[in-house]
């Protein structure tokens, strides 16, 4: 699971409606895997992202260097560091917890488990 | 002509866990492929979300037909065998997408509330009893459509709605037991969305069609 792709999941627990989103990352297990930079398309998603989600995401991991909010012009270099970030970094294994109610999905070989139980849907 | 996802790396050990792609995902294929250029001048998508992956072919086809690392291709799954073979098969194509286990679109909105560009859906379409939707059987699960075959598809028509961006497109294959007349109706009724039969085939006695919708403009 790229970051780019935790940007999008929010916890959807039965009744669990504020404060569950982004979920937070714990015992994660990274993994760098290089694509292609792609600036048009990375400027594309960035008004699809979470901004100050994907900064609260990345110091969970370790990565401080972000800026709390997205500047309005950007070099070449910037781009290349989110590109790293959002679209190379893999969370290998690991979980995903929501602040409000503490539901855990865990994420196993790259790919996170949204499933809920019946009672819990 | 682009090439047919190669599917070498699936095994039928995986067959009796996933569902294999057969006629339906090819007309799927050849529907997009028809498409292609409408997608990339008119749509220029960003994010795309496949329901329901399966081995990931369709998905995997539209990651080559778009170009690799273009857009975000996201699949979902309601089987995790599905997701992992859906990543494996993107991986032995030279395809990035990324995979999500989960019951149609749970976890992903409302972050992606009007923001998918392009949306497939090959549901579980075959006329079935209520009872085989809920299948513990993953294959099972993978084609049970219960009454007219439409109650997994009944599910997902206003979820379209909420997912589409605004020059967005919704892909969906059906059989003509799932009415599709009364599916396009419901879509511009509910939610003004405009429809077309994309392509359509034989198959036996069953006819499969792709529906393609997509929000009224004026």
């Amino acid at each position: 699971m790229r970051l780019v792709v935790h940007n999008m999941l929010q916890c959807h627990v039965k009744g669990c409606v504020s404060n569950n989103f982004p979920l937070q990352l714990l015992d994660v297990e990274l993994e760098i895997q290089e694509i292609e930079f792609n600036p048009r398309f990375l400027q594309n998603m960035l008004p699809r992202l979470d901004w100050r989600a994907f900064v609260t995401t990345a110091a969970q991991i370790g990565i401080n260097s972000l800026p709390q909010d997205l500047p309005e012009v950007f070099d070449e270099d910037f781009l290349k560091k989110l590109h790293r970030i959002l679209f190379e970094t893999h969370i290998v294994q690991g979980k995903m917890i929501c602040a409000n109610c503490s539901h855990e999905y865990p994420v196993k070989d790259g790919i996170p488990n949204m499933l809920l139980s019946e009672d819990e849907a | 002509m682009f090439p047919t996802p190669n599917l070498d790396h699936i095994t039928s050990n995986d067959y009796e866990n996933v569902y294999e792609p057969a006629e339906d995902t090819f007309l799927f294929l050849d529907a997009l492929e028809k498409d292609i250029e409408f997608l990339k001048n008119n749509i220029n998508p960003c994010i795309c979300l496949e329901i329901g992956s399966g081995t990931g072919c369709v998905s995997t086809f539209l990651g080559q037909l778009l170009g690799n690392g273009t857009t975000l291709l996201l699949c979902t799954d309601i089987n995790p065998y599905a997701t992992a073979i859906t990543v494996k098969t993107a991986i032995h194509n030279s395809i990035h997408l990324d995979a999500i286990t989960t019951n149609l679109t749970s976890g992903l909105l409302p972050r992606l509330y009007h923001n998918v560009d392009i949306l497939c859906f090959n549901p579980p379409y075959v006329v079935t009893s209520s009872e085989d939707v809920n299948s513990t059987n993953l294959i099972e699960r993978a084609w049970a459509g219960g009454i007219d075959g439409r109650e997994v598809i009944d599910k997902m028509l206003p979820l379209v709605n909420d997912l589409l961006s605004s020059n967005g497109v919704f892909y969906l294959l059906v059989i003509s037991d799932n009415k599709p007349d009364e599916i396009c109706d419901r879509m511009w009724n509910d939610y003004k969305f405009q429809s077309k039969i994309l392509a359509s085939r034989l198959a036996g006695r069953e006819k499969q069609l792709i529906l393609k919708f997509w929000r009224n403009q004026s």
